[in-house]
Parts: C-alpha cells; structure tokens; sequence
C-alpha cells in the first residue's frame, strides 16, 4: 500500500501539460494523489472520458446465482412447423407448440438442488396425459436432482438428469443415455436431443485417471421415432408408415431388474483426453421384433468402448470406437433382433476463418456376423448393407456480432445412398428474445435404409423465445 | 581525475536506470495486466453497444491460476502458461454454461465450453485468438493476453506519465492489424490505452483503462473498454470483487468443475 502511495504521488509531481495524442489518465491512477501545487496544468490528463454509466456500480452481480444460492430461470416460447409436402400417415404438422421452461435452482450447505420443468400447450396431438418417462403430455420434467461431495474425490448426481459423454457430434457410439429423436427431427431446440435419465452417477477423481458410473434402476428408452410424429419404415406393412401403424413395443420395465449400467474411465494426458467405456443394459431404440406379439423389443446389449480427443494442427481431433454385443442374438442367427456391431467415429474439427468453423466426422457401422444375418434373413426381407457409413458436415458462421448464427449440419451415407440435412438460422434480436428457422430435409434412394425412411418427414420450423 | 570518472559514470548510467528498454517495459506490463498474484477472480460485467445504440450485457466470474510461482520481471520469471474458469451468469441463454481455457504460451490455447442442457462438454477448435469473445468487442487476445514474441516492441516516446511503445507483429498476415501503440503509464505499467491502427494506417481500434483500483497491493485495471471504431460498436468491462491469492487449486481447472460449478470460488 505505502509502495503503492508512493508511486502515485511520484507519478503526479512528474505529470505536467498533457500532449494532445496522449490519453488521460484513467481514475485510480491518480486517486490517492495530493492536491497539486499550481501552474501545474493538469486539466487534460486528470479529465475522465465521458462514459455512460462511468461509475463502478459494486452491486451489479447481486442478481447472480452464486450471490444468493437462489435462483429461478427459464423460458417461454412458441415454435411452429410445417411438413414440406403433405403425406398420409402423419399428423397435420409436425409441431406446435408453447413452452414454458423453469429452472429452480437451490443450494444447501450440502447439497444444491436443481429442477427444470417444462410445461407444455402441445397443439399437435391430442393426448394430454403426462407420461414423465415418455416426455410426453403437459408436463416434461427434464431435471430433478440433487448433487453433493460426500469426500474431496467424490460427487454424486442423484434423480433425474441429462447425461452426455463421448466425442461424436451428433453422433453417439459410447453415450448410451436416452435420446428423443422425435424432437431432433421434427424441430425442437437441439437441448431437446438429450431426453432425461432417472439415475445415480458417481464420480470419483483420482491422479491416476477418473471414473463415472451410472446406475439406472429401470431402463431408460429412447424416445424413438415410432410413427405417431413422424413418419418411419414398418417392415411388417413393408411401406412408410405413421399414425396408422404406431410401432408397439414391449419394453423392459421392472425396477431393478431391467436396470442399466454404465461407465467411464478417463484421463488427460496433457489436453488429449482418453477414456474407456462400458455399457450393460439394452438397445436403446426398438432393436428387434417378436412376431408372436407383433411388438417391438429392446433386445439386451453390453457395448465396450475408447475414445480419444485433442488438438491436431490447427484443430480438434477425435476419435471413438465401441463393440456392440448384442447379447440375445450372440451368434448373429436371430434375423428378429440386431446383429452384434462395430462402431466408429473419426472427426475433425477446424476454424477456418474468423467466427466460421467447419466440423467433419466419418462414421462406420458394421454387422458382425453377416453371413449369419444373411442367411437367416426371411426371403423377400430388405438385407442391410454389411456396413453403413455416414460422412457429416457441420458448418457453423457467426455473423452480426455473433448474434446471427447460420448452422448447417449434414449427414451423407455413401454405401445407403441417403441423407439428412439440418439448417437453421438463429438471431439474437437482444439479451432475452430470440428468433428461429429451420428445417429438416431426408432423402434416400430406399425407404428402408436408416435415413431414406424419413423421407417424406421434411419439415421446416419458426420459433421465438423470450429468456428470463 | 577519479571522481571526475565516477561523476561521469554516474551521469552517463542514470538515463540506463531511468529508462528500460522497450521489452523490459512490455514485460512488466504484461506482468501487470494478466500475471499478478499466483491466482485470480474477479465478477465481470460487459455491456456492449452497438453502432445503433442497441445494448447488451454479460455477467460472468473468471477464475484465474498462473504455472508460474512467481510475479518478479527480471528473467521473465512470471512468464508461463495460465488456466482460466469463465462461469455464465446473464444472459438467459447463456447462463450456468462454463468456459475452461487452458493458455500455453508455445501453442493453441486448449478450450473447453460445458453446455449445461445437454450436459456437454465441447472441446472448442479455435486458433485464431482475435476473434471477438462472447459477441464483445474485446477478442479472446484482449482478455487473456497476446503472447509478447509475436511482435517487434520499439519504445517511439517517453511523455511524463507514459511509455509509448509501438508493436509490430511479426507474421502480418495473421492479424488484422499493422501495429498497435500502447501507452503505458510509467509508474504503475498498466497500459492506459492502445490505439490499434490497419493496414491503411488508419487508427481503428482502441482500447481504455478507464478506472485503476489498488487491490491488495496489485494496481488493478477495474473498468475498460474498447471501441471499434470501424463498426461504431463499443465494450465496456467492469471487474468487481477483484481478489489476488485466494489460494484456488489446479485441480479446479479440469472437466470435473466444468459439470459441477465450484460455488464457493464463484461466489
């Protein structure tokens, strides 16, 4: 302090007449100065630029969650889409709605807690009826978990919650947690993608690598398409199908019997990030059929994996590889229920000029036990290829002070001859209203290939949003 | 004879001791913007306006951890690589995301962006560090520093209160300007404005200090802003709650805080 006075003062008795080109002083540099003895013409230095809001108002981050370890946040906002072409078999539009999101976020000295609820006036479907594992209905509860550190190398996320790991771009190998294709498809907000797992993670951290576990006591579907928004091949009609053929499913259900479990083992080595996985539970979208009951199931699955990410050149590099056992079907005969497979990602990501990134992923699914799968087939039944690979673009320029952002997203299948297309435009109009549109385009040569039965889904979709 | 020398030694040396050379004066300067103290945090109010008065806020805390264990000048013995925690307060949409950027001063900085909705932690490819950080007019360089052997230093003028350093970058080709001239106040070496002008020559870009507190013995820049002069767009950065040395750990610096917010050092 006494330095720090001394300088100061040292620095006033040096000052004299400003040259014009020089910036004045700011306030502080000289606050602890004494008066200056006259004829000193200080006038321009000491001058303070002329700012709205010059004074340092010591308050502003009262309002901030951490000040008061309170804290309700959220949405509201209406979205509205649009088939392209109209089709049989769908719903008059693919969405719309008004949502309300509240955030609550609590802290007690042990634990924070945290909710996100959605409600919902859905125009689309006529069903009401809350269904929480299903997302559907007036209410999506999204979050509702309480997360403490019961040691220094300890934390636990306790209820419901989001969970994401792995390195793909929408592309998933090793993050078995349930997705809501529904809402990617048909023009939700990306967030949307994630559905909800009722679950317990554990974290444990250690210099020698760290380790999640999560345990979900009653398994957690997809919220796959399943024909009641969007349209999908059904292979019993052998024809695109929607409403009228709703897939039925029987789904693992028991609390603590069909329960999933997964894990992930990681560690940085320097800023590359390297991590091992394991995944004992259930194909997370229907994987096979049983034509006793003409329902889909959720066959069992175990999935192993690896992944590693870090900076390549002037990028970010990743890779990821899983093995999906398809445990009811271990010999491939099954021709009801998914044949074991081989996944893998490989991408690459790069800025190529200020505020416009490019992201490129190469993705491999291949069957196992093909020949099996072959042979077994039913005569007259669509054979899939032995393996689908899928090239992704991701182009993404921010533009208007990073407050327009322009995102193309493209999925190319070479060996299925099918595609996707996601674009959207999203302006910030300020720090609380948004403004969306976007659609969603499939195309493919069949429509029993992975992306070609989407093909008569194309959509397109506005939104606005009003944040608090 | 002999004191004559000594006299004459003496009125030769003083103008060396008075007068550090440019890169000492660089030094010392970056010293005192990005290095003080072991570690860091400060709350961060930005409010940016655009050509059409239009504003826009930030609120975010910046937690900050140097490798280096010491602030001394002499050796360049402060100088090292530093990790960053950026927390998101306001906006609505951007709030409770989390922003970790690891700064090497012999490559890419590492970054990484939690977004809480889908529970993601995105590794961020990003090489070019002038780009502007969360839609401000201050690029990611202004918040976290340039690294100072990317440009030439020449010290063009002493005034009173100031050291004026012209730099020059030595790959042109990879910023957006020709040089920047930085006025850096002489006791306190904090750069009370840089003035950065283009390829043409035109001043277009310019920095402020615009208010300086003591904190904790470091002379603390605590308002700032800068002004594009091309855009007529305009940031001005408060910094409130400013502490040094609060004794954060390196650990705090990892995925692990990214999906759970340290709240105690956020507060």
């Amino acid at each position: 302090m006494y330095k720090w006075v001394i300088c100061s003062t040292l620095a006033a008795s040096l000052c004299s007449a400003a040259v014009a080109t020089e910036p004045a002083l700011p306030m502080g540099l000289n606050a602890d100065e004494p008066a200056l003895p006259s004829g000193l013409d200080l006038g321009e230095e000491l001058a303070l630029p002329k700012d709205p809001g010059n004074a340092i108002d010591e308050g502003f981050n009262q309002g901030n969650l951490a000040e008061q370890g309170f804290a309700l946040e959220g949405f509201i906002e209406i979205r509205s889409g649009a088939w392209i072409d109209s089709h049989h078999y769908q719903e008059r539009r693919p969405l719309n709605e008004a949502r309300l999101q509240l955030e609550l976020e609590k802290e007690f000295s042990t634990f924070t807690f945290t909710a996100v609820a959605d409600l919902i006036h859905d125009d689309v479907t006529d069903d009401q009826d809350v269904a929480l594992d299903k997302g559907e209905g007036w209410l999506d509860l999204r979050t509702a978990n309480a997360v403490f550190s019961p040691t220094q190398f300890m934390d636990v996320r306790l209820g419901r919650q989001i969970l994401t790991w792995g390195t793909g771009d929408l592309l998933f190998i090793n993050d078995l947690f349930p997705k809501d294709w529904n809402a990617f498809l048909i023009g939700r907000d990306v967030e949307y993608l994630k559905a909800p797992s009722d679950a317990i993670k554990l974290s444990l951290f250690h210099q020698i690598a760290n380790l999640d576990l999560v345990y979900t006591p009653r398994f957690d579907a997809d919220r796959y398409i399943d024909g009641s928004r969007a349209s999908y091949f059904n292979s019993t009609l052998g024809r695109i199908a929607g409403t009228d053929a709703v897939t039925k499913v029987d789904r693992p259900n028991d609390w603590l019997h069909d329960d999933e479990f997964a894990l992930r083992l990681y560690k940085n080595i320097g800023a590359y990030e390297l991590a091992l996985y394991g995944y004992n539970g259930f194909w997370k979208s229907p994987g096979g059929f049983d034509p006793a009951t003409g329902r889909a199931l959720f066959p069992e699955l175990a999935v192993y994996g690896a992944s590693i990410r870090g900076s390549l050149a002037s990028g970010i590099a990743n890779a990821e590889w899983g093995y999906y056992d398809s445990r009811d079907d271990p010999s491939g005969r099954n021709p009801m229920i998914n044949n074991s497979e081989q996944r893998l990602i490989l991408g690459y990501e790069q800025e190529l000029a200020t505020n416009l990134t490019l992201g490129v992923q190469y993705y491999l699914k291949r069957m196992e036990d093909y020949a099996r799968y072959r042979h077994t087939l039913p005569t007259g039944a669509y054979p899939a290829a032995r393996s689908r690979q899928e090239y992704t673009v991701r182009l993404t320029w921010l533009t208007m002070n990073q407050n327009l952002l322009w995102s193309l997203f493209s999925f190319y299948s070479p060996s299925d001859d099918d595609g996707y297309l996601r674009a959207k435009l999203h302006y910030k109009y300020d720090d609380h209203l948004s403004l969306e549109i976007g659609g969603n385009l499939f195309w493919g040569n069949n429509t029993q290939t992975f992306l070609g039965q989407f093909q008569n889904n194309d959509n397109a979709y506005t939104a606005l949003r009003y944040g608090f | 004879m002999r004191n004559f020398i000594t006299l004459l030694f003496l009125v030769l040396s003083a103008p060396l001791i008075a007068s550090p050379t440019a890169d000492e004066i660089v030094h010392h300067s970056n010293m005192v913007t990005y290095y003080q103290g072991q570690d860091g945090r400060a709350q961060v109010r930005m409010i940016i306006t655009d050509s059409q008065g239009r504003e826009r806020q930030r609120q975010l805390t910046i937690l900050r951890i140097d490798a280096a264990k010491s602030d001394a000048i002499e050796e360049n013995a402060y100088l090292g690589g530093q990790k960053f925690y950026i927390y998101f307060h306001r906006p609505a949409d951007v709030s409770k995301m989390a922003f970790l950027v690891w700064k090497h001063l012999d490559q890419d900085d590492d970054r990484w962006l939690y977004l809480p909705a889908l529970d993601l932690v995105k590794r961020i490819a990003a090489s070019d560090k002038r780009t502007s950080f969360v839609g401000s007019d201050f690029f990611y360089e202004d918040v976290s520093g340039r690294r100072i052997d990317e440009d030439i230093h020449e010290l063009v003028e002493t005034t009173k209160s100031y050291y004026v350093i012209k730099n020059s970058p030595k790959d042109a080709a990879a910023v957006e300007f020709s040089y920047y001239k930085t006025f850096i106040h002489k006791q306190s070496f904090i750069p009370v404005q840089i003035e950065y002008y283009d390829k043409a020559g035109r001043k277009y870009r310019i920095a402020k200090a615009l208010s300086v507190k003591n904190i904790q013995g470091y002379p603390t820049v605590t308002k700032a802003s800068i002004e594009n002069l091309k855009t007529g767009g305009k940031t001005v950065m408060e910094y409130s709650k400013v502490e040094y040395n609060i004794g954060l750990d390196d650990a705090l610096f990892t995925e692990r805080y990214l999906r759970k917010a340290p709240r105690r050092q956020l507060r």
